[in-house]
C-alpha cells in the first residue's frame, strides 16, 4: 500500500474508536456546546468592550472555536496517545510491517477532521440560537487560521505525552496546563474584564495568540481584518518547539510497570 | 543450520552495572514449539524483545529468519507476530476490526475469517473488546499476531493469570498453530504449560542458560530416583528410590503378609516443575 492508503485505512479506524468513546465524544464534542451555551445564558444581553463593543455571544462563539480547536488536538491527541502507550498498543504496532509515522498521522487526521467538524457546529450553534452572523466572505482565511492553530497544537499535544507517566495523570496534567490558560487567555472571560498584566502573561503563551488570530477573523465588526500573521508565526513557532520535542522525547513502550 | 530460524551465540545486555543476560546460546528450528522458561527477572524478557527488535543488545550474535533483529526492516516484520507480555487492545474496536485494522498493516494477510476460527472466536466477531474475557481478548491479541501469517511466533507469557479453562484454550490455540508449521518461541514460566506444548525447552536463571532438552529429558530427569510415600499407622513414610519396581513390590508384599493397609500410596516421578525449581533455586532464595 502506498503511503496514503496507508494513513487513510489507519485513519478510518481511528475514527471508529473515537465516536465510540464516550468520554472523547463528550469531552472533545459536547463540553465546547455545553460551554457555549451556559456563558450564553448567563451572560447573553450583555456587551463586551472589545472593538467599540459587540454582543457578549459574538464574543463567546470564536472563543468556544478556540476552545475546541485546542481540545479536538492537544488535548484528545495527549490523551489518547498516552492511554494507547501505556496500554502497550504503541509498541504492539511497532511490532508490525507498518511505519511508525502512519500511527501519529491517523490520530492527527482524526484531531483535523474532529476540529473542523467542531467549527462547522459551534458556528451553526451561534447563528441558529444567538444570530451570530458566519462571516462567509472570510472562510479561506478562517480555515487557514485553525489549520496552523490545529497542526501546532498537534505537536504540542505529541511533545506533552513525554510529561504524562501515567494514564491517570493524563487528564489532570492536561487541565492544569490548559484551564488556567484559557481564563487568563480571555477564552472564558472576555479580554475587557481581565487586567492588562494577566493577558501581557497569557501573551506569553499560543493559546492567547491562536485565540486573538481567529477572533480577528472570524468577528464580523472586524471590517477589513485579514490573517493575523503576527500571531499566527508565535502559534508556528510554539508548534514548532512541540514537534522537535515530540522527535527528541516521544516514546512508544510503556512507563509503567 | 540450514533450518535454524532463531540463532543466538553468546547473547550479553547490560543495563548500567547490571547484567541482565550473560551470554545465552540457542538455536529454535523451524516448526518447533521452543519454550523459553525463568522466573521473573532471570531475563526472559529482555531476551525476547531483542529477539523481537524492540531492544538493542551489548553483546554476540543474533540472527532471526536470517537477519540481524536489531536491523530488521518492513520485509522482517512481514515473517514475525508478536504477542506481548501485557497489551491491552482497543476497547471500541470489534474483534474483526481489530484483525482487520492489523490485516492492513501487512502486503498478505491471512483472511479476518480465518484467524477468527483459529483462534476461536468465532461466537465474538463482532463483539467489541472491552466485552471480551481475559481469555477471550488474548486469543484475540495471538489472531492479531497471526493476521500477517507469519512464520515465526513470539508468544510472551501467553496465559498468565488466566483460570484453567481459558488456559487450556489457549492452549489449542498453540496446538493448532503447531500444526499450521510455525514456528513458536513461548517464554512461560508454567511448567505444565512446557510440559504440553514445547518441543524443546531452554530454562534460564540470572541471565544464564541452566538446562536445556525435551520436556521429557531435562536436567536428566530419566536418572533422578522415584519417589514413594504412604501412610503407616497414621506416620507419613516417604522412600526415593533408584529401583521403584523391586522396592514397591517388596513393600507391598510386606504389608499384605501383615494384613496392613498403605493410606495414600502414592509413586512420583520427578516431574518437570521439580527440575525447574531445583535449578533456579538460587534465584528464589535471592527473591530475584
Amino acid at each position: 500500500m502506498s503511503g496514503a492508503a496507508l494513513f487513510l485505512h489507519q485513519f478510518r479506524y481511528d475514527q471508529k474508536a473515537f465516536w465510540r468513546n464516550p468520554a472523547s465524544v463528550f469531552f472533545t464534542v459536547m463540553f465546547p456546546v455545553v460551554l457555549l451555551l451556559i456563558f450564553a445564558t448567563v451572560f447573553g444581553g450583555q456587551t463586551v468592550d472589545v472593538r467599540g463593543g459587540i454582543k457578549t455571544t459574538a464574543y463567546y462563539v470564536p472563543a468556544i472555536i478556540t476552545l475546541a480547536v485546542i481540545s479536538a488536538t492537544m488535548q484528545s491527541l495527549a490523551m489518547s496517545l498516552v492511554i494507547a502507550r501505556e496500554d502497550g498498543r504503541l509498541k504492539r504496532g511497532r511490532g508490525t510491517p507498518m511505519p511508525a509515522w502512519v500511527f501519529i498521522a491517523g490520530r492527527v487526521g482524526n484531531s483535523a477532521v474532529v476540529a473542523l467538524l467542531m467549527l462547522v457546529l459551534v458556528a451553526a450553534i451561534g447563528r441558529l440560537l444567538y444570530g451570530v452572523a458566519i462571516p462567509w466572505d472570510r472562510l479561506p482565511q478562517i480555515v487557514v487560521t485553525l489549520l496552523i492553530g490545529a497542526a501546532a497544537f498537534c505537536c504540542l499535544g505529541i511533545a506533552l505525552t513525554a510529561a504524562i507517566p501515567s494514564q491517570d495523570a493524563a487528564a489532570p496534567i492536561v487541565n492544569a496546563l490548559l484551564l488556567p490558560l484559557y481564563f487568563l487567555s480571555g477564552v472564558f472571560i472576555p479580554d475587557d474584564q481581565l487586567p492588562s498584566g494577566v493577558i501581557h502573561f497569557a501573551d506569553l503563551f499560543p493559546i492567547r495568540h491562536f485565540f486573538e488570530a481567529f477572533f480577528d477573523v472570524y468577528d464580523p465588526g472586524s471590517a477589513g481584518a485579514a490573517l493575523q500573521w503576527g500571531d499566527l508565526a508565535i502559534v508556528a513557532i510554539w508548534g514548532v518547539a512541540g514537534l522537535l520535542l515530540a522527535i527528541r522525547f516521544f516514546r512508544w513502550t510503556p512507563r509503567g510497570g | 543450520m540450514a533450518d535454524s530460524v532463531i540463532s543466538i551465540r553468546g547473547l550479553r545486555k547490560r543495563y548500567g552495572d547490571f547484567e541482565a543476560v550473560r551470554g545465552i546460546d540457542l538455536e529454535v528450528r523451524a516448526g518447533e514449539v521452543f519454550a523459553f522458561l525463568g522466573p521473573n527477572g532471570a531475563g526472559k524478557t529482555t531476551t525476547v524483545e531483542i529477539l523481537e527488535g524492540y531492544r538493542d543488545r551489548s553483546g554476540g550474535e543474533v540472527e532471526v529468519l536470517g537477519e540481524d533483529p536489531q536491523h530488521g526492516g518492513r520485509a522482517w516484520r512481514e515473517r514475525i507476530g508478536i504477542v506481548l507480555q501485557s497489551c491491552r487492545l482497543d476497547p471500541y474496536l470489534t474483534v474483526r476490526e481489530s484483525l482487520g485494522l492489523y490485516a492492513g498493516y501487512y502486503r498478505e494477510p491471512r483472511p479476518v475469517d480465518e484467524v477468527i476460527a483459529l483462534v476461536g472466536l468465532e461466537g465474538k466477531a463482532d463483539a467489541r473488546a472491552r466485552g471480551l474475557s481475559g481469555g477471550q481478548q488474548r486469543r484475540l491479541d495471538v489472531g492479531m499476531a497471526l493476521v500477517g501469517d507469519p512464520e515465526l511466533l513470539f508468544l510472551d507469557e501467553p496465559t498468565t493469570g488466566f483460570d484453567p479453562q481459558a488456559r487450556r484454550q489457549a492452549w489449542d490455540v498453540i496446538a493448532g498453530l503447531r500444526d499450521l508449521g510455525k514456528t513458536i518461541f513461548l517464554t512461560t514460566h508454567y511448567m505444565d504449560e512446557a510440559q504440553r506444548l514445547a518441543d524443546r525447552v531452554t530454562i534460564i536463571s540470572r541471565g544464564e542458560v541452566v538446562a536445556s532438552g525435551t520436556p521429557d529429558d531435562l536436567g536428566d530427569r530419566e536418572s533422578l530416583p522415584t519417589t514413594i510415600s504412604y501412610r503407616l499407622g497414621g506416620e507419613e513414610v516417604s522412600v526415593e528410590t533408584t529401583t521403584p519396581v523391586a522396592d514397591l513390590h517388596a513393600l507391598t508384599a510386606r504389608a499384605l503378609e501383615r494384613g496392613e493397609d498403605l493410606d495414600g500410596l502414592e509413586v512420583t516421578r520427578p516431574n518437570l516443575e521439580d527440575v525447574y525449581l531445583s535449578l533456579t533455586a538460587e534465584d528464589a532464595e535471592t527473591g530475584a
